[in-house]
């Protein structure tokens, strides 16, 4: 059957499985930033974002999808080109494969929280998005002077 | 963890002499290929998948052990769509290893392709492919097996001489006497003595003896083993790969397939992380299969749960070792004894197990006697392979637990025994001579080593009070420091060699190839950085292209920390020669000696001042301009090391122990470590900090376990929990000043160092807080509770 899925902007009409999850149909589709990590919704790399709040691919029906504005991180490309300065400039993007899907998380916390968030809300709201190269404190220094930088 | 307690880092940020010293090295440059994987764009294997390729899906198996009584893929190849179905039968008889290293490999040959026996689960018995994914999963499933079920070994105890031999086959073989006894289960042996250790240590007043168990571990690095073939148009079997090894992969799959080397090309894009766990051939061989079956492009990306069941883990290992020491702390003798577990086949049974000692027990050089023996053996468990840490891990894991227990025993402080009896700059140890991988050693020198400079930043940075190592924060809760110190090495000398080939191009720019294989590191990025730093140019001078079998020159592979030294070396000599060779070339056109050449700041001039020519200006009259005299302007070197200087490491940690729960946190882990000049301060450090959570989630959460008839348990992400950003408090890396005279530009490694201390320093803390010494990795609540209550019961 066909779906026709709003991704990043433009509608895109996608052949589709019953029960098939949407990181198979994005990938599919094109959408090749959507990386396909675990298969069980544990480490955060295929993250979308529908109708603006992340949400793990991996582990959404692609038909549910339809009819909701789907974002990857090309859909935010200035944006994530931004935030990209940052997490090279601390050389905490290393391998870069959960990087497209962990970028989107940290997007998505800056418009969600009215505040700077603490380290330890950034570590919660970022929980879901695993990293086995960093160690994650080069993430979090970069994290923190991004949001700095933006709220200064 | 406790999310609010989360302490804040002490980091001095002490400024490098290095970065003063050099324009592009020792600067935090930003990763070459950062912002392009940021954004997503196509670079991993399974992005660049021709359209039309087939999908390969494999057939394994679910016992432990057993011999394949027949294969009917009638029914599979029934469904419209699937083009093959391919079995043992299809296969040469040819026994291999899947394990990436030299020529002739320290790994037995005990493998083949596909095989009429398996010998774990998950093992591969057939290979399906179909033109599209959901199909070639039905077909797989059509596929019919019968069985013989054999009765598996699962516990290393008791593989030596079980009734079970899991290789009866008679093809296979050693490549080099590697004490390979299959008939016994035997993968590997190995035994060495300096000294008479027995005497020394009945002849020592202290005597300590330890037993440390580390279990097996997942890489599980993010993206999953894939791979794609097609054949080219001079009908060559190309093969796009996320591997460590172009160069070794190649050569096991035309020994494999009786294939000579020229009609093979192997391509690694950019990976999504190895740690040791792509240095194997895990996938290629099957897509290589269906390829040269069908004449179709394949494709194939594992699945989670297969990177769990089917590709290698860390070696599970018991590391007994004793200590004979004077009542002043001095040690007399060391005697390490390892039983090692290699799975089903023996990919790196040898070298893993002889780095336990080889890079450990050179730490402590100044006893009369050491000695180093055990044996590796065959189960029915998934195979172990290359895992970052590679022995060093459970070989220092047993070697500090025993030094705290000696420093226990003596009453002095842990750092003090280790000063006391610690390698320094200027001096060497017998077994760097006796020790190599899998082979003899070679003797060295050790010309830095900043390991004093290291601890004393260490104890700053914990605040380490001898008489003040544990305290109680809450009733029950308990917050202790431990420490450990470790040393790796920088390449295998004599054996691992790597090349570089720059290339001056028009605009002034320059190509650098090299057949070192980035995983997700940056060595890109500090390959490219040692070659602008040479030849006086700007990073975005430097356009780097790397591991293509067809276009860029042999380098063994990304492992043994390796490529920073033997890969940067080859960077750093290959910049050197062009530069002469530029030079002799401008003297050449102003009819001048290169003595009398200048080149700085981009230009040549002559000594007199009397001419000047930019280097962009020059890039275009040796292409276009300078008729008889143009010319390409290239040079190719290689670098062989003939040491192989450890990076050391002093690790200070700071636990949360809640003694009503069992559950032990890491609260702060410091380590302050000499990589010699760090090429990419910033990418040594992730390095370092990286290897630190890895070694923390072996000590602390990760465990392979398996039912009782050899079933993985934790066959996913769920079941196989890696630390998240919650897990852990927080992490200090801190580099000193440190060069390394063998080095580019002073260099060492600094890829696996990190790893190799937190399952001991985190077991001294625990000590350290309740008197226990816990053995039996990993440190889960449900067994520090219960060493809890053993221990109240006494």
């Amino acid at each position: 059957m066909n779906i026709t899925l709003r991704i990043n902007g433009k509608e895109q009409s996608i052949e589709c499985q019953p029960g098939e999850m949407l990181t198979e149909v994005l990938r599919r589709a094109g959408h090749l930033e959507v990386k396909k990590g675990c298969d069980t919704g544990n480490c955060g790399a295929c993250t979308v974002l529908l109708d603006d709040k992340p949400v793990l691919s991996c582990s959404y029906l692609a038909v549910r999808a339809e009819g909701r504005e789907i974002t990857t991180i090309q859909g935010l490309a200035d944006e994530a080109k931004q935030f990209a300065a940052f997490l090279t400039a601390e050389g905490a993007d290393q391998c870069g494969f959960c990087a497209p899907g962990f970028a989107l998380t940290v997007l998505s916390m800056k418009k969600e929280f009215f505040h700077t968030p603490s380290e330890a809300e950034i570590r919660h709201y970022l929980a879901g998005n695993l990293c086995r190269c960093s160690g994650y404190e080069g993430q979090i220094r970069a994290i923190k002077k991004y949001l700095e930088a933006d709220h200064a | 963890m406790r999310n609010d307690h989360i302490p804040a880092s002490p980091s001095t940020d002490t400024p490098l002499e290095a970065t003063k010293r050099f324009n592009v090295v020792a600067h935090d440059v930003p990763k070459v290929d950062g912002e392009g994987l940021v954004l997503g764009r196509p670079a991993y294997t399974d992005d660049l998948v021709p359209p039309n390729a087939l999908y390969v899906k494999l057939v394994r198996s679910p016992h432990a052990f057993a011999r394949i009584l027949s294969i009917d893929p009638s029914e599979a190849l029934a469904l419209p769509g699937v083009a093959c179905v391919l079995t043992w039968k299809d296969c040469p008889r040819i026994p291999i290893t899947r394990a990436g290293q030299g020529n002739p490999e320290p790994s037995p040959h005990d493998r083949f392709i596909l095989d009429q026996y398996v010998r774990y689960v998950g093992d591969e018995v057939a290979v399906v492919a179909a033109e599209t994914e959901a199909l070639a999963e039905k077909a797989a499933s059509l596929v019919k097996v019968e069985y013989e079920v054999l009765k598996p070994v699962l516990d290393f105890e008791k593989a030596i001489d079980n009734p079970t031999v899991i290789h009866p086959e008679p093809e296979i073989h050693e490549m080099f006497p590697i004490g390979f006894e299959p008939k016994r289960n035997i993968a590997a042996a190995y035994h060495m003595e300096i000294g008479d250790v027995e005497k020394e240590l009945a002849a020592s007043p202290v005597r300590v003896e330890t037993t440390v168990h580390t279990q097996a571990q997942q890489h599980v690095a993010l993206e999953p083993h894939a791979a794609f073939s097609y054949i080219d148009l001079h009908g060559r079997l190309v093969i796009v790969t996320s591997t460590q090894n172009p160069w070794h992969t190649r050569r096991l799959l035309g020994l494999a397939f009786q294939m000579p080397l020229r009609k093979i090309r192997i391509v690694k894009p950019r990976i999504g992380g190895g740690f040791g766990g792509k240095q194997h051939i895990h996938v290629e061989p099957y897509v290589a299969m269906v390829t040269m079956k069908t004449g179709r492009p394949a494709r194939l990306a594992l699945t989670r749960r297969e990177v769990f069941e089917a590709t290698f883990t860390r070696h599970e290992m018991r590391v007994k070792v004793r200590l004979g020491a004077n009542p002043d702390g001095m040690l007399q003798a060391i005697d390490m004894q390892v039983l090692s577990n290699p799975g089903a086949y023996g990919e790196h049974a040898l070298t893993t197990f002889m780095v336990a000692g080889s890079k450990t027990l050179p730490l402590y050089n100044k006893v009369n006697a050491v000695r180093f023996g055990g044996h590796v053996v065959y189960t029915n468990k998934v195979s172990a392979g290359a895992f970052r840490g590679y022995g060093a891990i459970q070989g220092l894991t047993g070697l500090e637990a025993t030094m705290d227990e000696l420093a226990h025993k003596l009453g002095i402080d842990p750092v003090e025994l280790r000063r006391k009896n610690m390698l320094h700059e200027g001096e060497t140890s017998e077994v760097f001579r006796i020790m190599g991988e899998g082979t003899e050693g070679v003797a060295m020198n050790i010309e830095s080593c900043k390991l004093e400079e290291c601890i004393a930043r260490g104890k700053r940075l914990i605040g380490w009070d001898p008489e003040h190592l544990v305290r109680e924060v809450a009733p029950g809760v308990l917050r202790a420091k431990g420490m450990a110190i470790a040393m790796q090495g920088s390449g295998i000398p004599l054996i691992d060699m790597g090349s570089a080939r720059i290339e001056f191009q028009d605009g002034g720019f320059f190509k650098l190839h090299v057949g070192a294989t980035d995983l997700g590191t940056g060595s890109d990025t500090i390959l490219a950085q040692i070659a602008a730093e040479e030849l006086g140019v700007d990073l975005e001078d430097i356009v780097v292209h790397s591991s293509d079998t067809d276009h860029t020159p042999f380098d063994v592979g990304a492992y043994a920390s390796s490529t920073t030294y033997v890969s940067g070396s080859a960077v750093l000599k290959a910049a050197r020669s062009l530069k002469a060779k530029l030079i002799a070339a401008v003297a050449d056109k102003f009819g001048v000696a290169p003595e009398d050449i200048v080149y700085e700041h981009k230009t040549f001039r002559t000594a007199d001042g009397t001419r000047s020519l930019s280097l962009n200006d020059f890039s275009y009259d040796t292409l276009y301009h300078d008729g008889a005299k143009m010319k390409t302007i290239e040079a190719t070197e290689s670098f062989s090391g003939e040491k192989s200087p450890p990076p050391y490491l002093a690790a200070f940690v700071e636990i949360e122990l809640d003694t009503e729960t069992g559950k032990v946190n890491v609260v702060h882990y410091v380590a302050v470590a000499d990589v010699g000049t760090p090429i990419n301060p910033n990418l040594a450090k992730i390095q370092i900090e990286g290897g630190l959570l890895q070694g923390i989630g072996l000590a602390l959460y990760e465990d392979v376990r398996y039912s009782e008839a050899g079933h993985m348990l934790s066959h996913s992400m769920m079941t196989y929990p890696i630390p998240s950003r919650e897990d852990v408090g927080r992490i200090t890396v801190e580099l000193v000043d440190s060069y390394e005279p063998s080095g580019p530009f002073g260099a060492k490694s600094a890829g696996e160092i990190g790893i190799d201390t937190p399952p001991a320093a985190i077991a001294n803390a625990i000590r350290n807080a309740t008197g226990i010494r816990l053995t039996e990795y990993p440190f889960t609540p449900e067994r520090v509770l219960a060493a809890l209550k053993a221990a109240k019961a006494q």
